[in-house]
């Protein structure tokens, strides 16, 4: 078949691999480097120089302390974004389906957006309680936004033509909603997916500052009140992590689900 | 696998924010089961409005479709609609084996069956080997094959087809004319081709209908007397595709000046 193009690993491509790597380390490598110097004869409390917080960091960070704060944490906030996911784009196609669904929804999802999830937080501990219910349900409240109103955008957005063609032949009601309008809105359904993950942990991390015992943002507080600076510091080192790890895990996942569109969009910049 | 398409007194108006157009005035034709007929018209007459009420996507606002007897009121399972954006038409998320295999897993059909029908329509146009290809990793004219692939394996008594060439090359085109003349002639399936191309409208069709201008009523139906086989090279030369040609080309211009159809030509039915 002329036409089709091969699998992409070409000779040489291991070349391109290992500087595309170099990319990817060279500016968190200097920055690191930056921080090891300008902190390290500090003598201030609250600015540790980094080579104490790294020797913190393995007393601090034991299995036992991530089983027992990370993980918690984790579990949260993906059940959060996934209550989030699973809302945002249920009730997104639902509203980008029908016009006068929208009319009469948009104001007031234009309004509830407007407001800032952690205000919720006082709130919803009022009828959620103080367990891991509220800081789901405050992760999950957050998350929504994003993600529903890109969805809503991205289902309104599908292409007269290829709707017209799935009716013409016989693709409606579930078949087209599956092989149809969430295909078609897709990139922009994982547009919202990636802004409400970072929504998501900044949540996590404020609900556990509220009325909690474990999670990644109780132990940060903790070590703060307790002026262990260093371990605080150490704390802030893993959120970070946690936040590169999980957008790394969002790109794989994205780039197997989205590879269509990736591939469509080289191909008409190829040839416009 | 036969079915006559007949349109009786076809009218749709566009009424919108105080505004009202007249697109199609009164419509009324036959294509014949098993008959290839083009369309033929001015520029924004009126054919794409036609073809959607044929197909059952958009309502008449009087007059009506009946294919194979039964009354149009919502796109049958008896018909197929190829679109002249296959861009746009065919779908980038699914392989071409998955975009043509799609409507048969609305028609339930088991997979043994859809695997068949999948694999002989990409056979037929010539793009056997191209089902595990995206669309988008293909070139014009293979992803209109794929989107005729599509119609044929859905097994439609009626195939509509929208200016399906109108955005490939001349080239290409002239392939997939022939393409469509072969598939017609293999099998049986009555064809409906629109085309704002008139050496085309009347070197594929058996009959030629040429429509007026917006607001559009049936001009002239001309019968293309041309020998059942065809082919781009003598077939285009030979005098009586000329005079054809002709005589379709001053009825449109008589078309789009308003005027009634040309002299001494018998009166559309």
């Amino acid at each position: 078949m002329t036409g089709v193009p091969a699998g992409r690993t070409r000779p040489g491509a291991w070349g391109g691999l290992l500087l595309r790597a170099l990319f990817v380390v060279a500016l968190p490598a200097l920055l690191f480097t930056l921080w090891w110097l300008a902190s390290d004869d500090s003598t201030d409390v609250y600015w540790p120089p980094l080579r104490t917080i790294l020797r913190t960091f393995p007393d601090v960070w034991t299995r036992a302390r991530l089983r027992a704060d990370l993980l918690p944490s984790v579990l949260r906030l993906l059940a959060g974004y996934a209550l989030a996911a699973v809302a945002g784009v249920g009730l997104g196609t639902v509203v980008g389906s029908y016009r006068r669904v929208r009319a009469v929804c948009e104001p007031v999802l234009e309004f509830l957006r407007a407001v800032p999830p952690p205000v919720l937080v006082p709130v919803i501990m009022l009828f959620a309680g103080i367990g891991d219910t509220m800081k789901i349900v405050v992760i999950a409240s957050g998350c929504v936004w994003p993600v529903l109103l890109n969805t809503i955008e991205g289902v309104r957005a599908v292409d007269s033509v290829m709707s017209e063609t799935a009716r013409s032949y016989g693709v409606t009601g579930a078949a087209r909603i599956r092989s149809v309008v969430l295909p078609s809105a897709s990139p922009q359904i994982f547009a919202g997916l990636r802004q409400a993950l970072s929504v998501g942990i900044i949540l996590m991390v404020i609900s556990e500052m509220f009325a909690a015992s474990n999670g990644l943002g109780f132990t940060i507080v903790q070590f703060q009140r307790g002026f262990a600076i260093p371990d605080m510091w150490t704390g802030i080192l893993v959120l970070g992590l946690l936040g590169f790890v999980l957008s790394v895990v969002f790109r794989l996942v994205e780039r197997r689900v989205l590879g269509w569109y990736h591939g469509l969009r080289d191909s008409s910049r190829r040839s416009p | 696998m036969h079915a006559s398409l007949v349109v009786s007194g076809l009218r749709k108006v566009y009424e919108g924010s105080g505004r009202r157009v007249e697109a199609v005035r009164d419509l009324t034709f036959t294509v014949d089961a098993g008959e290839l007929v083009c369309l033929v018209g001015p520029s924004g007459c009126g054919k794409t409005t036609l073809l959607k009420c044929m197909a059952g996507l958009l309502a008449p606002t009087s007059g009506e479709v009946l294919l194979g007897g039964r009354r149009v009121s919502g796109p049958p399972p008896g018909m197929a609609f190829v679109f002249q954006e296959y861009g746009r038409s065919l779908f980038p998320w699914m392989r071409v084996g998955e975009n043509v295999e799609l409507p048969l897993r609305q028609k339930k059909l088991g997979r043994a069956r859809r695997g068949e029908l999948v694999a002989d329509a990409l056979e037929s146009v010539g793009l056997a080997d191209a089902a595990g290809a995206y669309p988008w990793q293909l070139s014009g004219g293979m992803q209109q094959r794929v989107a005729i692939a599509r119609a044929l394996a859905y097994e439609p008594e009626v195939l509509l087809m929208d200016e399906p060439f109108a955005a490939v090359d001349a080239q290409t085109r002239a392939d997939l004319e022939d393409l469509v003349r072969r598939l017609w002639r293999e099998r049986g399936i009555t064809v409906l081709f629109v085309t704002h191309d008139i050496d085309e409208a009347v070197y594929l069709g058996e009959r030629v209908l040429v429509l007026s201008a917006s607001p559009t009523v049936v001009q002239e139906q001309l019968k293309v007397d041309l020998p059942a086989e065809r082919d781009q090279l003598h077939t285009r030369v030979s005098p009586r595709f000329a005079e054809l040609r002709t005589r379709v080309y001053e009825q449109i211009q008589a078309a789009k000046r308003g005027e009634p159809a040309v002299e001494d030509v018998p009166p559309p039915r």
